[in-house]
């Protein structure tokens, strides 16, 4: 007889009001009468807005069509991205030389992804970006190999994108460490130097630095000299974010326990071995999330050179804007460019999340 | 050690990016340098905007190329500069660029302070009002109470109010920083009026659903003259620019096109002859080659031509020839004789 109970135990399911989809949406839709009416209100909501957005993105929308035919519907234009992109992406770059900005670009992203798997990270790497940012850089410019020279103010859309967050990235996280380590100095020369940097930089915002960069900064060189205005740009970007990024280092810095420092002080490193071999691998790691947000703020604050004239990818869909067989499609554009944005921003978020999963040597 | 090797290749490199333009004349720098560097809006229609292409184009990007077919004989010989308002003044004085041809006004206060000279005029514009044809209101002056889609901060705002004022009506403005933004709202109907300089007018007006059902009003509320610019400091190079303005225009009033030019040539009319170079002596009283003003015809072509190519009735903007027009059609487009 007990076998048979413990059979009959076996049968009994819960009850269908707690498992599967109903007991779901029980627990987490419906357990108080406010999560209900919350609930509710939120379908509602999503009811209203839902079908007509599908129906402006998807139904009534046009993908690649003259904008003439766009005048006569009612949903989203998306011809105007398909029209308009080469001008959007590349800009200004001479018409029948586009490969080469894009050749430059893919193989940007493809180190980038190249240099993602730590096991990778040797010395060799280094050089293999040296390689390729000269060849890269030899791409955009032109001039040999019977490339015609692009000058730098033909550089827009995209690329120019890329250039500067990427550079401002690049060159601005060393100078931030250095600057940290600057400002936790004894000496009273550096750290004041270092201080005095940091908090002027971080006191105005980076539209004040552009705006010195391209337009007092002219004034004050003498006659006839001038410097290449993607660099001044580019020069701006790098001091605001490394201000930024001192102040994220320091942090990791000061959240070292004493004892680190005494250990390495114990084995008779000198300074430079005990920040090289000891405090900075254990500081920068603590720091990579807060470091990743200063670096994807970074990356879309240079649609900022907006306001000193230079043609960034925000820029070059502004302009598509202001031809009038365009201008009413704003909304189509900039969601594309919210996209692309996206795109980039959100890759970056998720292998600072991986790089912290493989760093954690937590106990 | 490696650290300053490498701080010295960086320091290098970064010198090799400062370039060294030739102080003097701005003529001779110009000349030497083999092109013309000229400031540009960027994002005007019609004046000044690339196209999908990434070429540029528009009236003041032709008054550049122009200026580049006179000195150079070669209209391509010129690089283009997108500005924005804060910078063109700026990037003039600094010597960033050569000449200004940025739908910038002729003022006093430019002249003297900023240390600009204008030259000729290359468009009359002024500031005007738009309505959709429902009001039925045929001029400005039967505005009163009406609601006024404006831009903030600009003078356009000032002159609708200083014009409101001294024609004793009351208004609302509207005020909307996004000139795209703007125009979404006068079609929605929120305002009456759109007021904006009257080139920008017929632009706005031609991307509306139905372009027929709105019409700008005659009265045109401000003066805003948009002529090229040049720093103060080099006459001759100043005389060049103006006069490669004029002689667009000019050849308008004798009838010279980008495609009878050639006929023109053999022409025995001693005006046309002196004015193309056949007669020889224009040139050499600018310091330029003799063919200049036919380089510039030949290449760009007139003033009537360009103005139809960028902004007349056939294209998108549909802007009617009006002050632009010849004196001798009624506008205010005149040049000096050509001897």
């Amino acid at each position: 007889m007990p076998e048979s109970t413990a059979a009959k135990r076996e049968q009994l399911k819960p009850p269908v009001s707690n498992v599967g989809i109903i007991g779901w949406l029980r627990t987490n839709l419906f357990s108080t009468w406010y999560n209900s009416l919350l609930t509710i209100a939120m379908l509602g909501i999503l009811a209203w807005l839902v079908p007509p957005l599908f129906r402006w993105v998807f139904i009534d929308s046009l993908w690649n069509s003259s904008a003439e035919a766009c005048r006569d519907i009612d949903g989203a234009c998306w011809s105007v991205i398909p029209n308009n992109i080469r001008f959007i992406i590349l800009g200004f770059f001479p018409e029948g030389q586009e490969w080469r900005p894009i050749l430059a670009m893919i193989l940007l992203l493809s180190l980038v992804i190249y240099s993602k798997e730590r096991s990778r990270w040797k010395k060799s790497l280094a050089w293999l970006w040296l390689i390729n940012l000269i060849i890269m850089g030899t791409l955009m410019y032109g001039g040999v190999l019977g490339m015609p020279v692009v000058e730098t103010s033909q550089w827009s859309g995209l690329p120019l994108t890329f250039l500067l967050s990427f550079f401002g990235m690049i060159v601005a996280y060393p100078l931030g460490i250095l600057l940290a380590l600057g400002r936790r100095s004894e000496m009273p020369a550096i750290k004041t130097l270092c201080v005095v940097y940091i908090e002027m930089i971080r006191g105005v915002p980076l539209i004040s630095l552009l705006f010195m960069s391209s337009i007092m900064f002219p004034l004050f060189l003498p006659e006839g000299v001038s410097i290449d205005k993607v660099l001044r740009a580019l020069i701006a970007i790098i001091l605001f974010t490394a201000a930024y990024i001192a102040e994220v280092v320091r942090g990791g810095l000061q959240a070292m326990p004493r004892g680190q420092y005494e250990a390495a002080d114990s084995l008779g490193l000198p300074y430079k071995h005990t920040m090289r071999l000891v405090i900075l691998p254990q500081a920068l790691k603590i720091v990579i999330p807060p470091s990743v947000g200063v670096l994807l703020s970074v990356f879309k604050d240079t649609s900022l050179v907006v306001i000193i004239a230079l043609y960034d990818v925000l820029k070059t869909t502004m302009v598509t804007l202001s031809n009038p067989k365009w201008a009413g499609y704003s909304s189509e554009s900039y969601i594309f460019l919210a996209l692309l944005y996206f795109v980039f921003c959100y890759a970056m978020s998720s292998y600072s999340r991986k790089l912290e999963k493989e760093l954690h040597t937590g106990h | 050690m490696k650290i300053t090797k490498t701080l010295v290749l960086v320091l290098s490199l970064c010198l090799m990016l400062v370039s060294f333009a030739h102080a003097g004349k701005d003529l001779d720098a110009v000349k030497s340098k083999g092109f013309i560097q000229a400031g540009v809006n960027g994002s005007v229609f019609g004046f000044g905007m690339p196209d999908e292409k990434g070429n540029w184009a528009g009236l003041d990007v032709d008054t550049a190329r122009a200026i580049a077919a006179a000195i150079f004989g070669d209209a391509s010989k010129v690089k283009f500069t997108p500005l924005s308002a804060q910078q063109r003044f700026t990037a003039l004085q600094s010597g960033e660029i050569d000449v200004l041809t940025r739908n910038a006004t002729q003022t006093l206060s430019r002249e003297t302070q900023l240390g600009l000279n204008f030259v000729s005029v290359n468009y009359y514009d002024g500031q005007g009002f738009m309505i959709s044809k429902k009001l039925g209101v045929k001029s400005a002056t039967e505005l009163d109470g009406a609601t006024v889609c404006v831009l903030p901060g600009t003078t356009t705002e000032q002159n609708a109010a200083d014009y409101f004022r001294t024609n004793k009506m009351s208004w609302k403005p509207v005020v909307i920083e996004s000139t795209a933004e703007l125009a979404k709202t006068f079609f929605a109907g929120r305002c009456d009026v759109l007021t904006s300089d009257a080139s920008q007018l017929a632009g706005t007006r031609a991307i509306a659903a139905n372009p027929k059902g709105y019409a700008i009003l005659p009265e045109i509320i401000s003066k805003e003259p948009l002529a090229p610019a040049v720093r103060h400091g080099d006459d001759q190079f100043r005389d060049i620019v103006d006069f490669s303005v004029l002689a667009m225009i000019n050849a308008e009033e004798l009838g010279i096109t980008s495609k009878n030019v050639d006929m023109m040539l053999k022409s025995k009319n001693p005006v046309i002859q002196r004015f193309l170079g056949t007669s020889p002596g224009n040139g050499k009283s600018l310091g330029l080659d003799e063919k200049w003003a036919y380089n510039i015809i030949k290449q760009v072509g007139n003033y009537g031509e360009v103005f139809e190519r960028n902004v007349g009735v056939n294209t998108t903007l549909g802007i009617e020839r009006g002050l632009n027009a010849l004196w001798t059609n009624g506008g205010l487009m005149y040049s000096p004789p050509f001897k």
